[in-house]
């Protein structure tokens, strides 16, 4: 919708045109203001835990939970390059074998949420799946964080 | 040809005087909206609504995400 609003303007114009093509949802999950009817409605976005630990698939099951315990942290989220969630490593994956790589110790495709779901929503759905935390992911599978 | 930008150049350019400009439906504006964002929605995009902008400033336009 935004391309072709730029587009449109453009046409009408204007010269110096720009696109946030991630838009609000992108504005939202990175925690910065809203305004409007429903801003004060607390969101995901407003308690995600940003500092959750993250890891590598290729990296020593040992040397990350070691990292990870040392944080005060009790599970790890296996990203690439592009921070995409590929995975997670809870304390039971934390505990196996040191030496195993994480890709081969790791839940793959763990559950998430997005920023922008409501808390209501939230307690909702960890209630109805029998979860105490999500991750937390952009639309794009990027990571934004940890709700618990 | 519009430039497409990330959320720190939409900070950039807002501190150099840009408008942002929110496109969606205005119900969904009313809902919520990025702050200090003004309500264009694309199908009452023309001339004449236009005019709420300064053409000589940048214009900054979104709407939910890559829809």
């Amino acid at each position: 919708m935004s391309p072709r609003a730029a587009w449109r303007l453009e046409s009408l114009g204007f010269s110096q045109v720009f696109d946030y093509a991630a838009g609000e949802a992108d504005w939202f999950a990175s925690g910065l203001p809203r305004e409007g009817r429903e801003a004060s409605v607390p969101r995901v976005a407003d308690i995600v835990r940003r500092d959750v630990p993250t890891c590598r698939v290729d990296d020593r099951v040992g040397d990350v939970r070691d990292r990870v315990r040392a944080a005060g942290w009790d599970t790890c989220v296996v990203v690439n390059h592009e921070q995409v969630v590929l995975g997670r490593l809870r304390s039971q994956e934390l505990a196996a074998d040191a030496e195993r790589r994480v890709e081969e110790a790791m839940e793959a495709g763990p559950t998430t949420v997005r920023p922008n779901v409501r808390l209501s929503e939230l307690a909702g759905r960890m209630g109805a799946e029998d979860m105490s935390s999500f991750l937390v992911t952009t639309s794009d599978g990027r990571l934004v964080g940890l709700v618990d | 040809m519009p430039t497409e930008v990330n959320r720190e150049d939409v900070q950039r350019l807002l501190t150099a005087g840009a408008q942002l400009v929110d496109v969606l439906p205005a119900a969904e504006y009313a809902a919520e909206h990025i702050a200090g964002a003004i309500s264009l929605p694309l199908k009452k995009l023309d001339r004449e609504t236009a005019a709420r902008l300064d053409s000589s400033r940048p214009v900054i336009v979104y709407c939910w995400d890559y829809q």
